[in-house]
């Protein structure tokens, strides 16, 4: 393996240490059907500074070690979505993921979330998932003329729907719950927390339509409360709590 | 993303020689019953609130139903070596206890009957595989619910 070089990286800090850095193991699923069809799980060792991300081991690996390593990252800050991945058995940002917090010593395993089509390597098919958040209509929906204004709203109101407004649609939760893992009809928490999003925002009109849809087979009913989403998510969602809400929406509405 | 092949082949190649490359890539594994464009929209009708809300209700009331069953029948005066014919006779002489022994079973059975529709609904994959199961379960239950039902309106003291 090769030795650690300072000027290699990009964490400022690293040059005050002696040696900042470790070596880690990582062991990723690999999959990659122009080749195989068979799934391996590959061990990369590397030096690495564990106060940076496990994005940045990828990094490591894919610039420096085995180019044909595949995953999707854009921003790289927490913010686009694009690098949830399945770390240590666990739903995660990688890119928000720091290698002291799991643990270094082990073999860190990586690989893609459950419960969508693995493409190549941590890159899975992303069509279902949004399907389902197409289908609940994650837009504005108003009746009547156009204001000449913004349409205002109180704080309170507001209030009301601002934590799901922080969902960056990365489908941590949805692939980490096991009632989609084994029934894709689900909508899944993302989508109905994006769908929340909206029901509960007083200027929006069409919230009868959504929990509605919700009301569905294959809607808020099939959740089975496992708490799966809330820790997945990296956005600190309470996603189960978002469901619940809607399920109440739903019975209060009725009766 | 840009594949280097070379050093690609090198993973997936076991036995030397592999079957797959760029233009005949392999099947990839696609997850059950996947959401598309033309999944059914949403119909109308909530069976599947009244079920969850159903689940609720009757677990509460089979909680006590079940906990003073039990403590009749195998705590209280002399525990399970009481139970014979003469004993049971001698409870459903009572309306009260053929209302109570009745709702407990509905519940019961109902409860437990939607209990496993989920888990059918969750775990089957295709959808024969459900469909039959889901036969099967509601053919059981459908079932026991008429038989305990019968047996408790026309059970009769003096059979021997
Ligand atoms: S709710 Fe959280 S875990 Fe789910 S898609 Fe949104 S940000 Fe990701
Ligand atoms: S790369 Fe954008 S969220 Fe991680």
């Amino acid at each position: 393996m090769a030795t650690p070089t300072l000027d290699k990286t990009d964490n400022a800090e690293a040059g005050f240490a002696d040696s900042p850095f470790i070596t880690a193991t990582f062991r990723i699923r690999r999959f990659n059907p122009e080749v195989s069809d068979e799934v391996q799980w590959q061990d990369f060792q590397i030096e690495i500074d564990p106060k940076e991300r496990v994005l940045d081991a990828l990094h490591k690996i894919k610039w420096e070690i085995d180019g044909t390593l595949t995953f999707r990252r854009s921003c790289a800050h927490g913010i686009c979505g694009s690098d949830a991945m399945r770390i240590n058995g666990k739903n995660r940002l990688a890119c928000k993921t720091l290698i002291k917090d799991i643990n270094p010593d082990k073999p860190i395993t990586v690989e893609a979330i459950k419960g969508l089509t693995v493409l190549k390597d941590l890159v899975v098919d992303m069509d279902p998932f949004f399907q389902a958040y197409h289908d609940v209509m994650p837009f504005l929906i108003t009746k009547g003329n156009e204001p000449t204004r913004e349409r205002l709203q109180s704080p309170e109101d507001r209030e009301r729907f601002d934590d799901t407004t922080k969902c960056i649609l990365c489908a941590a939760c949805t692939s980490s719950c096991p009632v989609f893992w084994n029934d894709g009809q689900y909508f899944g928490p993302a989508a109905i927390v994006n769908a929340h999003r909206f029901i509960f925002d007083s200027r929006d009109e069409a919230g009868e339509q959504r929990l509605e849809i919700l009301n569905d087979r294959d809607g808020v009913w099939r959740c089975r409360t496992t708490f799966n989403c809330t820790d997945a998510c990296p956005r600190g969602i309470e996603v189960t709590k978002a469901i619940q809400e809607v399920k109440r929406a739903l019975i209060t509405r009725r009766f | 993303m840009s594949s280097e092949t070379s050093s690609a082949a090198a993973i997936g190649d076991v036995e030397g020689v592999s079957l797959y490359d760029v233009d005949h890539p392999a099947p990839v594994i696609e997850p059950p019953r996947k959401r598309t464009a033309k999944t059914p929209k949403a119909s109308r009708g909530n069976f599947e609130m009244y079920a969850w809300l159903f689940m609720r209700l009757s677990g509460i009331l089979l909680t006590v139903l079940v906990i003073g069953h039990l403590l009749i029948q195998l705590v209280l005066d002399g525990g399970v070596s009481k139970i014979g014919f003469a004993f049971v006779a001698g409870r459903w002489a009572s309306p009260f206890w053929q209302v109570w022994d009745l709702t407990m079973l509905w519940l019961a059975m109902l409860h437990g009957g939607n209990g496993l529709r989920t888990v059918i609904n969750d775990y089957a994959e295709r959808d024969n595989t459900r469909f039959w199961l889901k036969m099967l379960l509601y053919t059981a239950t459908v079932f026991t619910v008429l038989l305990g039902t019968l047996v408790i309106f026309t059970f009769d003291p003096n059979i021997r």
